[in-house]
């Protein structure tokens, strides 16, 4: 049985479809990278499920229960987890206060402020600072922690590398890896597809608010992922 | 040596603003609305312990036991009933929304109560007229003391509150920014009720003051808000929590030593500071470091330290 369904999902901002009748599963332990170029519809896509974002139709499912019209503070509660686009994190709070005030709503479980910094020991001589003083990458590590200490059942990473530099990417992917080896259920977007499906058992690729590519990451080429992810799919050499 | 008394009155009537302007800041710093009813609400909260002083002769200070937790109450359904729906409707909502508050609690009030001025002064025995005589020119009012050292215990009771506790910390982290809270599970409406009924509380501990050191009356809310809210800009627009108290210390000695060159200016000279920081560009005493924060860090909106 899967942990997290999507079922025919559509959202909207305003008139504008940003996802259109996306359906997929996520089971236990998976890791999937869903890709796309700018305005696919997957940071969208990721805060509907955050419940951040209403649906206009479709369902989400977490373990067969329709969660669809819950809030989203409900949803850390049940399970879902999001670090948003921009890391979003308290800037006048210090990296401490970022993760324990995630953690006074955790589900409880394995990770807390100690397990976390722990995990992450870049950030142990940071924990006093104040959160909007940190460099992009530790800004997005910090994200990432403040995300597990609510224990959650799925992560939801929403353009993990944006604006960060070279040096920093390899330092949240790092930071990734930690969590993905320690059994975490997994949806990262990155516009860095390469480096996202290395991590992912599965891509999915989403053109225009639609899916138009799912495949395990094992099975699919560089080139089927990058015509998938600029619309080139089924067009022949000199079509516009 | 006069203008050194002048100088100490007004640290402690900055106290009591302190007190009235707490709340304010609160509301002001978590939620972004300022809140018209204050003043009222103060006043409503002098009037309950009126009201329980007419039929139990006891001390005003245990009249506030039970007053305490029903403000308390009304201020959490203040805020989940009206303005949690007001703040759905855009900024300018809540700010009407506050304004028929006020309105509705001062009529209520004068049908209530009447027209007629009351105080509280004199359930408290020798507190109101004790004072210790420093000199012949320097006076200190056993109550203006008390109600400063009420003020500072305030501030420094909301300060540990925001910065040590839990519940303090879900309140800033909601303050910066409610949507993102919500993502780490924080419901951001009930975060909101609470930080209403904070600041109702305090707003009713300011009521209790006024009602010591003044007479009050249906109508004497909106004088108390002015005060309130000329603190709180004074001091930094919720930039910091202790900005509040510093403002309505500079507006009392403001006030003081208006009246000492001319008794009729002592409200004026109070006025004339409050339009001189809003007009300067730094904009209130604690906005400076506020500001360097935000330039550094991006937006600022509580801090719990100053």
């Amino acid at each position: 049985m899967s942990l997290l369904r999507i079922e025919s999902l559509t959202a909207r901002h305003g008139l504008l479809e940003a996802v259109k009748d996306i359906s997929f599963e996520l089971g236990q332990g998976e890791v999937i990278a869903l890709v796309g170029a700018n305005g696919a519809g997957k940071s969208t896509l990721l805060r509907a499920i955050a419940g951040a974002h209403r649906p206009a139709s479709g369902r989400i499912k977490l373990d067969d229960v329709d969660i669809t019209g819950s809030s989203a503070h409900d949803r850390v509660r049940m399970g879902i987890a999001l670090v948003p686009e921009g890391r979003r994190l308290f800037t006048n709070l210090t990296v401490e206060e970022n993760l324990q005030v995630a953690e006074s709503r955790s589900r409880g479980g394995r990770w807390n402020v100690e397990s976390a910094l722990d995990a992450l020991p870049l950030l142990k001589p940071l924990r006093k600072r104040r959160a909007g003083m940190l460099s992009g990458g530790e800004q997005q590590a910090t994200a990432i922690c403040r995300a597990l200490v609510t224990n959650p059942r799925v992560l939801l990473i929403d353009e993990l590398s944006l604006g960060l530099a070279p040096v920093a990417v390899d330092l949240v992917y790092e930071t990734l890896r930690v969590v993905i080896e320690d059994g975490m259920t997994l949806l990262l977007v990155d516009q860095d597809f390469t480096r996202a499906a290395s991590l992912a058992d599965r891509v999915v690729c989403m053109l225009e608010g639609r899916s138009v590519l799912e495949g395990m990451s094992s099975e699919l080429g560089r080139e089927q992922i990058t015509e998938a992810f600029f619309g080139l799919a089924g067009r022949g050499a000199g079509q516009p | 040596m006069s203008w050194v008394n002048d100088v100490i009155q007004g640290i402690l009537l900055g106290g009591y603003y302190g007190i009235i302007a707490c709340g304010l800041a609160l509301m002001f710093g978590v939620m972004r609305i300022i809140n018209l009813a204050h003043g009222d609400i103060a006043v409503l909260g002098a009037f309950l312990m009126y009201l329980l002083l007419q039929h139990w002769h006891t001390s005003p200070f245990i009249a506030l036991l039970p007053v305490l937790p029903v403000m308390l109450l009304f201020g959490y359904l203040l805020q989940r009933l009206i303005l949690q729906r007001s703040l759905r409707a855009g900024v300018l909502t809540p700010l009407l929304a506050t304004f028929g508050i006020s309105i509705v609690i001062q009529n209520a009030l004068e049908q209530g109560f009447g027209p007629d001025v009351q105080s509280l002064g004199g359930e408290t025995g020798s507190l109101v007229t004790a004072s210790w005589n420093i000199n012949s020119q320097i006076s200190i009012a056993a109550l203006s003391a008390l109600i400063f050292v009420a003020a500072l215990v305030i501030y420094a009771a909301l300060q540990f509150f925001l910065s040590r506790t839990r519940m303090g910390r879900q309140m800033r982290a909601a303050a910066e920014d409610p949507d993102t809270a919500e993502l780490v599970g924080i419901d951001s409406r009930a975060v909101y009720a609470r930080a209403t009924a904070i600041a109702v509380g305090i707003a009713t501990l300011g009521g209790l003051a006024l009602a010591l050191r003044t007479t009050f009356s249906s109508y004497a809310g909106p004088n108390q808000l002015i005060f309130a809210f000329e603190a709180v800009v004074i001091g930094g627009m919720g930039a910091s929590i202790w900005g509040a108290l510093l403002g309505g210390i500079v507006l009392g000695i403001a006030q003081t030593i208006g009246a000492q060159i001319n008794p009729e200016w002592s409200v004026l000279s109070g006025h004339i500071v409050f339009l001189l920081v809003l007009i300067s560009p730094r904009g209130g005493l604690l906005t400076l470091r506020a500001g360097r924060v935000r330039r550094r860090a991006g937006s600022t909106r509580l801090r719990a330290t100053a």
